[in-house]
């Protein structure tokens, strides 16, 4: 089978689909999404969706605030016939030594700087927001109230039908096999099963955009990485906010549906495409959650799974043209690209369509890490 | 009886109506489905209702049931291999 397209969007992912939706509602017409599996097979069905401002860098507090915005009206904008259940129970953060304290403070100050109303608490005041979390597990916290959850799978739904509804086809079960340029510029996207015309592609592959950059010579700086988690059964309302310890390695959510969700990083993960689920990471989380939330302790786990976490330099995004002429890119979202993602949809088709730029999008270009010495690394991720 | 009280997962409370109202939009793979509707998502993961999915996507996609894939049942419902409790190693 052939076919043409005026762009192609390799990955339909949260990214690929809020590009593909921002390029559809300017106007432009003959977009094609490709993915290589069934609907959200990526990384963006297996996240635990929390979305928050509370970084360390200016520009990850930009990013989140901006998207934060497109979730509070996500569902009139789309249209969508379900809700996205966006629920702002904040997120706690809990710090447990002087040094993480000293740098919370400058992060409270800079987001406040940013319009973000993050506030830096006591034991007392963090225990009156989580009465059941263990005094002796933390010393101080901040916490921002607007940020929280949104479900990702039903907020890609509505991406999808929306996009859909403009006109973008989406091809599932088309694995990208190889790009095909001509004098350095893009000829054809070729899948296991059709060979689609075009001059226009949007690497959005998450945990294989390093591959996909290959396909045109590009190398791309990230890599993956398996982060696991865990659900637990439904239960009653116990848990507001998001809490979570960079520190101590833990994030922990009650979603509306009930259930409770935790994950943590595992710092020997390799470099690599593995998914799988460990007894280790069990065991970890369990005495993790124990420690410093007991009474979460109490509920079961009824799953555990993995996925992948693109991970770039300096655990910002890569949301940029390249060298290769008409080759955009949007992953290395190091964990958080599901939050970001309104935002890379919008700022990825301003860059496809030539407009202006605001100064701080600038910094997300893949240049920045030709000297990796001026790089302004994201220090607050789990 | 009415789709709507026919209930195929009994742990996320899923009809047989919302299974149908799924493929009508675009949902044919378990996967999918799952993703839209939480079945095989609870408890039980899909214990009960994976094959009564099963024989409804076969009738919607005209294929023949065994032909469909369910979901991939996780730990802690898949059995685990005893040397991997021995040695306490991942599973793969
Ligand atoms: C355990 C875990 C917890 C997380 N928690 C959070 C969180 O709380 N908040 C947050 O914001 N983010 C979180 N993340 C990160 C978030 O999931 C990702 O950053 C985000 O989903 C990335 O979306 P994406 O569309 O870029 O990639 P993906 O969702 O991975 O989509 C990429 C798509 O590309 C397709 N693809 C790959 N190769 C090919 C090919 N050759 N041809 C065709 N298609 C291809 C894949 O099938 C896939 O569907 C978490 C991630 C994990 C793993």
């Amino acid at each position: 089978m052939k076919t043409k397209a005026y762009i192609v969007i390799i990955g339909a992912g949260i990214s690929g689909l809020s590009i593909a939706y921002n390029l559809a509602k300017k106007g432009v017409k003959d977009i094609i999404v490709v993915d290589k599996s069934h609907f959200l097979a990526g990384a963006t069905a297996r996240c635990g969706a929390g979305v928050r401002q509370q970084w360390a860098t200016e520009l990850n507090c930009i990013l989140a605030k901006k998207s934060i915005e497109f979730f509070s009206h996500a569902n009139e904008t789309l249209n969508y016939h379900r809700d996205i259940e966006f629920k702002q129970g904040g997120y706690l953060i809990l710090s447990s030594s002087i040094a993480e304290d000293e740098q919370f403070a400058k992060n409270v100050k800079l987001q406040n700087s940013l319009g973000i109303p993050t506030r830096h608490l006591s034991k007392e005041e963090a225990l009156e927001i989580v009465p059941h979390l263990n005094p002796n597990s933390f010393t101080s916290a901040t916490f921002c109230h607007t940020d929280g959850h949104v479900n990702p799978f039903l907020m890609s739904e509505a991406y999808y039908l929306a996009a859909q509804k403009l006109g973008v086809d989406f091809f599932f079960f088309n694995e990208v096999k190889e790009i095909i340029l001509e004098e350095g510029l893009i000829q054809k996207v070729i899948t296991d099963k059709v060979e689609i015309d075009t001059h226009k592609v949007v690497n959005a592959a998450g945990g294989y955009s390093q591959e996909i950059g290959q396909m045109v010579g590009l190398d791309i700086p990230v890599y993956s990485e398996n982060h696991e988690i865990l659900v637990t059964e439904r239960t009653k309302d116990m848990l507001g906010p998001m809490v979570m310890s960079f520190s101590k390695n833990i994030y922990c959510q009650q979603v509306p549906h009930g259930s409770i969700l935790m994950g943590r990083n595992n710092p020997k993960a390799l470099h690599n495409h593995d998914i799988s689920s460990s007894w280790r990471f069990l065991d970890e989380m369990a005495k993790t959650v124990n420690h410093i939330l007991p009474e979460v302790a109490k509920q079961r786990v009824i799953r555990t799974w993995g996925g992948s976490y693109n991970i770039s330099p300096d655990f910002q995004p890569i949301i940029s043209d390249t060298q290769v002429s008409n080759f955009f890119i949007a992953c290395g979202f190091s964990g958080h690209g599901f939050m970001f993602a309104p935002i890379t949809g919008e700022l990825l088709s301003q860059i496809i369509l030539g407009e202006e730029l605001e100064a701080y999008a600038k910094d997300l270009h893949i240049s920045r890490f030709d000297n990796m010495e001026n790089i302004d690394r994201e220090h607050s991720v789990v | 009886m009415s789709k709507k009280d026919i209930i195929i997962c009994r742990c996320e409370d899923v009809s047989l109506q919302d299974i149908h109202d799924a493929l009508e939009l675009g949902y044919r793979d378990f996967e999918s489905l799952k993703r839209i509707l939480r079945i095989g998502m609870g408890p039980c993961q899909g214990q009960t209702c994976s094959h009564l999915v099963k024989n409804e996507i076969a009738k919607y996609n005209k294929v023949h049931p065994e032909t469909v894939k369910i979901h991939k049942t996780r730990p802690l419902v898949s059995g685990v291999v005893l040397k991997d409790i021995a040695e306490n190693q991942d599973e793969d």
